[in-house]
């Protein structure tokens, strides 16, 4: 199971608790656990990637084992710590006021 | 005994308000969907319980929300249905660029005069169908409108307004190229006004589907041709239920009338000690009743001198009085947004406005006596009431 921490907002929208743990077939990647995350949370489409071109919302990163992964492509390989489920893959809301 | 319900859309949520028909004692309730940019709210005239929310977030984009028990509780449309691709998820505006549609346009003016691309940002308003609660329509940046007739799943926009020619030379204003009014003709189902900033006051009289610029006798000093088809930054519109065809409109400066669906319009600034601001309204009774707030431009955006002050013709303008009674009279400088007054339909109209420094004033009284129904709220950007049985 891979584990994904949500920013505050979207554990609102998507009336989880707390983190979440999602099943992901095949090789895992940012879009392969963003389409699982997707898959089970529907209400989050759109809030993390756009609806119709899927790229990343500009004030979202992904940062996973103090990496920071916002720019890598989203079909490489999450790190083996998050494919195991041993560290988190985290969706940090930008740092920008408000 | 009636009862009213003020829907107050803020910076950092949406609040309920709401009295019995007195107006004496107010219950507030939210913050709803807390930390979220809650543009606007707006209840259906034919089912008061069903209400549509524009919850939106720099970070986290556009969702619309609904309530089915009157904001007790809310819902995303469509999700339980939502499909495996997000491509061809529901509850999402796409622009319509499709062959079948004619003229999809790519491009508008940017604040520099080059051409710019429609980007999609944000609902700024909903307006529920006067006939139907699972029809809206909503008025969105990049201007465009879009309808839904499911209650919210599904949007599609109205390609026509888009398309029909204009387009390229509208231009955002200080908010965004937002399309911020959205006003429905209850004797004639076919016939919607819409306006935007900075493009001009737009109409159909074939429900959505062909448009054309309504700005004749508008002067924008802003603009290379003062007298121009488009690129006024039209601030709101609004038009009695029981007089249509009768418009008013808060122009970025001026204050306008049309008395024949915005064919033509006449300044009606009057003695206005300043005739910019951003909302307008009508009272519910009296179609020659008009409501503005003064607001002291460029760029202060606060009311002159510190004194926040409803100006009110009961002439359909030109003669204006300022109401007070309530009101802070000094060292105020909120300013009061677009869609941030509202009416409700008692035999004593009520009037509401909210203000960027979070207060939501109410008067029982058609404007004559003013109270603070909320203090503290975040900053207002909407204000919408309903009357209740």
């Amino acid at each position: 199971m891979i584990q994904v921490v949500l920013p505050a907002h979207l554990r609102t929208l998507a009336r989880v608790g707390g983190d979440v743990a999602i099943e992901v077939e095949g090789p895992v990647t940012l879009r392969s656990v963003l389409d699982a995350l997707e898959a089970h949370y529907p209400m989050l489409r759109g809030t993390i990637r756009d609806h119709v071109t899927l790229q990343r919302r500009p004030f979202l990163r992904f940062f996973a084992c103090q990496e920071d992964l916002t720019h890598d492509s989203p079909d490489a390989p999450l790190p083996e710590a998050v494919a195991s489920g041993k560290e988190p893959l985290m969706i940090i809301g930008a740092i920008a006021g408000g | 005994m009636s009862k009213v319900r003020v829907l107050v859309g803020t910076r950092k949520g949406a609040f309920l308000i709401t009295s019995d028909g007195k107006r004496q004692n107010w219950q507030i309730e939210g913050p709803f969907f807390a930390g979220w940019e809650i543009y606007h709210l707006k209840g259906s005239p034919v089912d008061p319980n069903r209400i549509y929310a524009s919850q939106t977030s720099g970070w986290f984009g556009q969702i619309i929300q609904r309530s089915s028990d009157g904001g007790k509780t809310w819902e995303t449309p469509g999700v339980e249905e939502m499909p495996k691709f997000p491509a061809t998820a529901p509850n999402k505006f796409v622009y319509d660029t499709s062959a079948e549609t004619g003229k999809p346009l790519t491009t508008h003016q940017w604040y520099d005069g080059t051409q710019h691309p429609w980007e999609f940002k944000r609902v700024w308003h909903i307006e529920p169908s006067l006939i139907d609660p699972d029809t809206a329509y909503a008025g969105i940046e990049d201007a465009a409108i879009f309808r839904t007739t499911d209650g919210g799943k599904s949007w599609h926009e109205l390609p026509g307004l888009r398309g029909h020619g204009t387009g390229p030379k509208w231009q955002p204003g200080a908010g965004g190229m937002c399309l911020h009014t959205i006003v429905l003709d209850p004797s004639n189902p076919n016939r919607i006004f819409i306006a935007i900033s900075a493009a001009g006051a737009f109409r159909t009289d074939d429900g959505g589907a062909t448009w054309k610029p309504i700005n004749k006798g508008l002067h924008s000093e802003y603009i290379p041709d003062p007298n121009a088809e488009v690129g006024h930054c039209v601030h709101h519109i609004a038009m009695s239920q029981r007089k249509p065809g009768v418009l008013f409109m808060q122009k970025h400066w001026d204050v306008m009338r049309s008395d024949n669906g915005g064919d033509e319009w006449r300044e009606v600034s009057g003695n206005l000690p300043t005739d910019f601001g951003f909302v307008i309204d009508v009272h519910a009774h009296e179609p020659e009743t008009i409501y503005v707030v003064p607001i002291k431009s460029d760029s202060e955006h606060f009311p002159l001198a510190g004194q926040l002050r409803v100006y009110r013709s009961r002439t359909g303008g030109n003669e204006w009085e300022p109401l007070t009674k309530g009101l802070p009279q000094s060292h105020c400088y909120v300013n009061v947004l677009r869609d941030a007054m509202a009416v409700d339909s008692l035999d004593s109209c009520g009037v509401y406005f909210g203000t960027t420094g979070g207060q939501v004033y109410a008067s029982a009284d058609s404007g004559d006596n003013w109270t603070p129904i909320a203090s503290n709220l975040p900053g207002v950007l909407s204000v919408e009431v309903q009357t209740l049985p």
